[in-house]
């Protein structure tokens, strides 16, 4: 199996460590991994604005650079559902190349759980984690089952982080509410927006938490920006960490700077 | 008429930045939307009821016109008087002419958001008829000279102390007094003497039945029934997208919209109006246009046209419960409000599409399988086509493909910009211009980006040198002579 790593623009330039792990665990599950050279972004940024003329010659950039492997696995949910579900307004619908890359496209722990057999190598993380659903991998994707809907389904970042020795879930009263990430929401609606992640957070921490894990790295990005704004213990890993065994940071935080 | 145009973080920002009533706000909705999942989740076949409910709705809509004549022949049938209303001023004026016909002085109306969507109550008032709005939430509303903040729950927005001062000031109630109980009875007696003195009974319509010619309110109060029992004339104003062909189709939509609103089982009255009530009374029934059938038009937006005004979209909208119904300065608020207006507006309203993390929640606890999140994002595309995004978004989004295309530019812009956060001073990288920073911190930036270190520990990425040609990995020095 030769596959494609697609890493998201913003965890390139601001998350490289997460980027490194889902390297070393595709590695590690005895995959030829490829790091095609030349990728930037799938172009979510434009298309969530309403920009879909600024989005069209992204996407077709995109698919060129990853048409012809096996698989296509990404370290976010966000960006593989910006791939599979809203890439079909910028090609024809029998474009071979679009429904080859469309369909060949994976989040991280789907392709684990989908095509890998679900298996990982073994690893231990003795913490208290508790999971944050990221809405685009839960409802776009599938990727567990949504409380909104009367329709079971495997958890599959649940599925993958349960085999990790040590690690214990921790419940949360509202288990797939947004964070209020949200994308250029973030910005444009900034107080409620803020309002949204520090309601999370709340609920992460009264959960008795250590560290907030989830598959999608720009939900994490913002609740990290709110937790070290309120000089909060609580930690963010992306799952791949978790799964790869990095340490959890531990030292306290440095107050951070008042401008 | 000319509207204002619509900031929704402006206009949210009062609300949700008073932690306290935003959280209990909040917490008021989202146990409204506990209760709907409890409920949804005691029905087996709940999916097979949304799948149902929607393909009836498009059904319906897609043959509007038959079931409305359908309608009509069987309500006339029935001794019922069908009124036809282009717009909001004819439903008005329709309205006004019957209340003339019988020298009315004062009605009273059970909730009706068609009737709100017209502005009915204060055209009314304007012509000296007295409007007494029974429906609780609406009476709170109505005597504090405000709007609905939602569409089933007119008051959430109110907390029982103001509901008392509110009370006090306009029914003697004592100052003070915030017990629910003792207010709904100061509530139910007043009103009480309001039912006995309507002349006009004004009720709104849930579904119209094109194979009876009647139709059915729904009502927690009772207050629909009050209010057209004692008068001998009742007046029903309908949206032309209430429409269902028949009885059968009925039951689906019964038991999904008490569920999905409020978490009852049923609505405590499913009333159903088949013609006057007896040989002395008159029954109107005017059939509301009012932009929908533009909205029908568009194969975009017309599933909005399902709609039942169950206000699920808004208990379990995020964005919905920390800002309040009233930011959204529209009759409808909330996820299907911001596909509506716009539909109405899309100058006044178009900052409504954006009030939307994209969640999804709302498009799947819809009863009726609305897409309400794609359609929102389908409206942002509208808006920039229009050419109603603001410069500086359209400006950063063109400026950010034109990167995107560009990796070696993209590269240096990433390597500079991560540079610059390291070096600058954080007042400087945190300053108020900086909106993500207002409550966040940025991301602490690495020294390398992802690239660089696969270039260091794994060696040159692989190349395609062609757009179809095969992939080919180089071991020669890095491309494009950049070093980022």
């Amino acid at each position: 199996m030769t596959v494609a790593l697609f890493v998201p623009c913003y965890i390139d330039q601001f998350f490289p460590q997460v980027a490194v792990a889902t390297l070393e665990l595709l590695e590690s599950l005895g995959l030829d991994v490829v790091f095609p050279d030349g990728q930037t972004c799938c172009g979510q940024p434009m298309a969530n604005t309403g920009c879909n003329s600024d989005t069209a010659p992204v996407a077709r950039r995109f698919v060129e650079l990853f048409t012809g492997y096996d698989a296509v696995i990404c370290p976010s949910g966000s960006c593989t559902a910006m791939v599979r579900h809203h890439y079909a307004e910028y090609f024809a619908d029998d474009d071979p190349a679009f429904t080859s890359v469309r369909d060949r496209t994976f989040e991280l722990c789907e392709y684990i759980h989908d095509v890998h057999g679900g298996r990982i190598p073994d690893v231990c993380f003795p913490h208290r984690v508790s999971v944050h659903q990221s809405c685009h991998g839960l409802r776009e994707l599938g990727l567990g089952s949504q409380s909104e809907r009367m329709v079971q389904r495997p958890d599959k970042v649940a599925a993958v982080l349960n085999q990790v020795q040590g690690i214990e879930l921790m419940p949360l009263t509202r288990v797939d509410e947004c964070c209020g990430f949200g994308g250029t929401f973030a910005v444009n609606e900034a107080d409620v927006s803020a309002a949204m992640g520090r309601d999370r957070i709340a609920d992460h921490s009264g959960s008795g938490s250590e560290v907030i894990v989830s598959a999608d790295m720009s939900c994490l990005m913002h609740l990290q920006g709110i937790l070290r704004r309120q000089q909060n213990r609580l930690q963010v890993m992306h799952v791949s960490e978790v799964l790869v065994g990095r340490e959890l940071e531990t030292a306290p935080l440095a107050a951070a700077q008042r401008s | 008429m000319k509207l204002p145009i619509v900031d929704h973080p402006t206009a949210a920002k009062p609300f949700v930045t008073n932690e306290d009533r935003s959280h209990w706000h909040d917490d008021a909705l989202w146990f409204v939307r506990v209760k709907r999942d409890r409920q949804a989740s005691s029905v087996p076949e709940w999916e097979y009821l949304r799948e149902r409910a929607s393909a009836i709705k498009t059904h319906t809509i897609a043959n509007l016109g038959d079931y409305l004549e359908q309608f009509e022949r069987n309500a006339t049938a029935r001794g019922a008087t069908v009124h036809w209303a282009a717009d909001a001023e004819e439903h008005n004026a329709i309205v006004l002419k019957i209340l003339r016909q019988h020298g009315t002085q004062r009605i009273v109306k059970s909730k009706s958001m068609l009737t709100e969507e017209c502005g009915l109550n204060p055209y009314l008032e304007n012509n000296g008829i007295e409007v007494v709005d029974t429906d609780l939430g609406e009476r709170i509303v109505q005597l504090r000279e405000e709007t609905p903040s939602h569409i089933v729950l007119p008051a959430i927005h109110i907390k029982k102390e103001e509901v008392g001062q509110t009370f006090h000031t306009h029914l003697g109630t004592d100052a003070g007094a915030s017990d629910p109980q003792y207010l709904t009875e100061a509530a139910r007696n007043h009103l009480r003497n309001k039912f006995l003195a309507g002349e006009v009974g004004i009720t709104g319509v849930n579904f119209g039945i094109a194979e009876t010619g009647g139709f059915v309110v729904c009502t927690n109060e009772g207050n629909a029934d009050l209010g057209v029992s004692l008068p001998k004339v009742h007046i029903a104003c309908m949206g032309i997208e209430k429409m269902i062909p028949s009885l059968a189709d009925l039951s689906v939509f019964t038991r999904l919209l008490a569920r999905s609103a409020t978490g009852q089982p049923v609505t405590t009255y499913t009333s159903h109006f088949h013609g006057p009530k007896d040989d002395n009374s008159e029954l109107h029934i005017v059939l509301v246009d009012n932009g929908r059938t533009r909205l029908r038009g568009n194969d975009t937006f017309r599933p909005a046209m399902h709609c039942i005004r169950c206000g699920a979209c808004m208990n379990t909208c995020p964005v919905y419960r920390r800002s309040g119904g009233h930011s959204y300065r529209a009759t409808v608020p909330g996820p299907i409000g911001s596909v509506l207006s716009p539909s109405r507006d899309a100058k006044s309203y178009k900052s409504l599409p954006y009030a939307c993390s994209l969640c999804g929640s709302c498009s799947d606890v819809c009863p009726v399988k609305i897409p309400l999140h794609h359609q929102l994002l389908a409206w942002r595309g509208e808006l920039v086509g229009n050419g109603l995004l603001p410069l500086s978004k359209r400006v950063a989004m063109k400026t950010a493909s034109f990167l995107f295309q560009r990796p070696g530019l993209y590269r240096t812009a990433g390597s500079m910009g991560r540079t610059a956060l390291r070096v600058l001073p954080h007042f400087v990288t945190h300053n108020r211009f900086n909106t993500w920073t207002k409550a966040r911190e940025l991301p602490k930036p690495p020294r390398e980006s992802f690239r660089q270190w696969y270039i260091a520990n794994r060696g040159n990425p692989q190349r395609r040198d062609s757009v179809n040609g095969n992939a080919t990995t180089h071991a020669n020095t890095r491309s494009n002579g950049d070093a980022s």
